[in-house]
């Protein structure tokens, strides 16, 4: 039984997989990349006609980009996920503008693509024997060609026609080798495919500096956005509120001591509202400092300062830190924010009875997930919170995942590339 | 009383120098950094401490870790520390040795002065006083669980003021209702958070304080 299972596991399930790859690459390869290639020549040939490739050959090459940004989907069954190469379109390259033709001519991962329609189509067509082969050999191990010789007259591999009895045994063994041979083989051959796509169809070093110029330009802007506003918000409470109470305490104090001499009971009045407005601009200060920069996170690092958090949540929050050290502050403190964020929705949103919080550090990277056992149905798409908490992240190159299937349970995954400082030993703190 | 401030602001350090002795205390030590908290407590063994929870050198938390020190050492020893924001944890932090004698309260509560200087003595005397903030917080973060939603907005009221640290009368007082009322709705407050009911003062704080940081064993402490 489990020599079965374990055949089942190592052979037949990852055979059977690779066979179904190595069809569909060649289905696809033989289907698409000879027309396309001929088409892409035609279209250049036809430039100086009439300028009809002027305007063909950026449609041929965007049927080119899909069947290349298909097979760079593919790249994933090599474990390996090739990235987009082409360079962003200008504004108003719409088809048949000559601003559109530059724009493809003057893209080298255009030309890669091209160079590798021909031997993607060798390769992909290659790859059909991963499907065949395997197929032929389950022929002769099921014993086909035996029965049909018994019949009709039949041949199988080398024999053609089966000439005797011995010659249709035969067919057992070989198929058996056949099968073997092309479930071993496939998988290189289905393998060689991907590594040619690997070789053509990554961006290259410059292409993909220039992709991450265009993230880095659009998460800048965000960030730079985000402050100011945030910058123009602190400003606005501070002269609405606090600033404006101080001023109205100092006023209070001013008419208090023109006072002294004649009306103490007023004075003692002026004071009981003078200290009155000084707590609430305290109040005001204080919320606005929590805003900026919480002192618990100040005090005792992320650990402490989420702990902190999860207690302030009307339902249990479980809290699981593994943090050797501490992340740099700007990282700190936006893991901090999206830890908040992230318990504000729990407790407002999802009806979960309890949530977690979980911390740790990887491969250069802090991981924070924040789960609940709710409704779920969180939608980051949907704006709000949760859009501006991946917002906030991108800013450091982190990432969010949202797993959040109708009934639940909701798990945010976060990732922050950051290095930790040397250890530091927190201070003790109870559970969450 | 003879009283040990710490707070690193000098204006601050006066300020509460001045009021406790304008109230008949002896301040007979004051510093201004974390680290000379411990020796300086050790040293004046003072009825009671006044800390500031952020100190020179690392400006962190270094007051409430030579609060918690410091009664290590010295069980019970009467600690009433000031902060410019209130967190739960630090609450629950200095709570956790159950011996009283603890107060934890936003510095702006020093305007009140006689109010104040009632919050330094009742933690003197081994007494706890929480500030309403952390209590509100408190209440704010166990609603929507449980028995905490069967009080009546009037003893929510009392269970808060209770919570802070005031003594039946002070509660009675506050409400404008006669003690014997203000004892009913305690014992209302106990069946229905089914607690055991208890006549000292401070054990009484203590387990409602208890109850209220979820320490019934009826919130889960391990990660999923």
């Amino acid at each position: 039984m489990d020599g079965v299972r374990g055949l089942l596991r190592t052979w037949i399930r990852p055979g059977a997989v690779t066979a179904a790859q190595g069809l569909l690459i060649a289905l696809l390869s033989l289907t698409t990349h000879v027309a396309l290639f001929v088409l892409s020549l035609v279209s250049l040939v036809l430039i100086p006609a009439f300028g009809v490739g002027f305007a063909l050959f950026p449609v041929v090459t965007a049927l080119v980009r899909l069947c290349a940004g298909l097979h760079r989907r593919l790249a994933r069954w090599g474990g390996v996920e090739l990235a987009t190469p082409y360079l962003p379109a200008p504004a108003g390259a719409q088809f048949g503008t000559w601003r559109r033709f530059r724009w493809v001519v003057s893209d080298p991962a255009t030309w890669r693509d091209l160079s590798w329609l021909l031997p993607g189509a060798v390769t992909g067509a290659v790859c059909l024997a991963a499907f065949v082969l395997p197929l032929y050999g389950l022929e002769g191990v099921l014993g086909v060609p035996l029965v049909l010789h018994l019949t009709v007259g039949f041949g199988y591999g080398p024999f053609w026609p089966i000439d005797n009895l011995l010659e249709a045994l035969l067919c057992f063994p070989l198929g058996a080798l056949f099968l073997v041979g092309g479930l071993a083989a496939g998988r290189w051959l289905v393998w060689l495919h991907l590594a040619f796509a690997r070789f053509f169809l990554p961006p290259t070093r410059s292409a993909e500096l220039a992709l991450r110029v265009r993230q880095l330009t659009v998460t800048r802007a965000e960030t730079v956005d985000a402050q100011a506003a945030e910058l123009r918000r602190i400003e606005r409470d501070l002269h609405d509120g606090a600033q404006a109470r101080i001023v109205a305490l100092s006023m209070s104090i001013g008419l208090a001591e023109q006072l002294l001499a004649d009306d103490p009971e007023a004075v003692r009045r002026l004071l009981a509202e003078a200290r009155e407005t000084s707590g609430q601009a305290l109040a005001e200060l204080r919320g606005l400092v929590r805003g900026i920069h919480p002192p618990v996170l100040a005090e005792r690092g992320l650990a402490g300062a989420v702990r902190a958090l999860a207690l302030a949540v009307p339902l249990p929050v479980a809290v699981a830190v593994d943090l050797p050290g501490r992340p740099a502050a700007p990282v700190e403190s936006a893991a901090y924010f999206a830890v908040a964020e992230g318990l504000a929705n729990v407790s407002k949103h999802s009806g979960a009875t309890r949530a977690w919080v979980e911390l740790g550090h990887a491969d250069g990277r802090l991981t924070i997930v924040v789960g609940d056992d709710g409704r779920g149905g969180a939608d980051p798409a949907a704006g709000g919170g949760l859009a501006g908490m991946g917002r906030r992240l991108a800013a450091f190159d982190g990432t969010m995942v949202v797993t959040s299937p109708a009934g639940g349970p909701t798990v945010i995954s976060m990732e922050l590339p950051c290095e930790l400082s040397s250890p530091r030993i927190s201070p003790s703190s109870g559970t969450g | 009383m003879r009283v040990v401030i710490a707070e690193d602001l000098a204006l601050l350090r006066d300020g509460l120098t001045r009021i406790l002795e304008a109230f008949g205390c002896q301040v007979v030590g004051a510093v201004d950094n974390g680290p000379s908290v411990l020796p300086a407590l050790i040293a004046h063994r003072p009825d009671v401490a006044v800390l500031d929870v952020r100190l020179p050198p690392t400006f962190t938390d270094e007051g409430l870790q030579a609060a918690i020190r410091a009664r290590a050492e010295i069980p019970g020893l009467p600690i009433l520390v000031l902060s410019q924001h209130v967190e739960q944890l630090y609450a629950r932090e200095l709570l956790s040795d159950r011996l009283g004698g603890v107060g934890y309260l936003l510095k702006d509560r020093v305007s009140h002065v006689d109010q104040f200087v009632d919050a330094v003595r009742r933690v003197a005397a081994g007494g706890t006083v929480m500030d309403p903030e952390v209590v509100a917080q408190l209440l704010a973060s166990r609603s929507g669980a449980g028995p905490l939603d069967e009080l009546t907005p009037r003893e929510r009221e009392v269970l808060g003021l209770m919570a802070e640290g005031r003594s039946n009368a002070a509660v009675a007082a506050r409400l404008f209702v006669t003690e014997k009322a203000v004892n009913k709705h305690i014992n209302n407050i106990f069946s229905k958070l089914r607690m055991p009911p208890s006549t000292d003062d401070n054990r009484r704080v203590l387990a409602v304080l208890a109850y209220l940081h979820g320490e019934d064993g009826r919130r889960p402490r391990t990660p999923a």
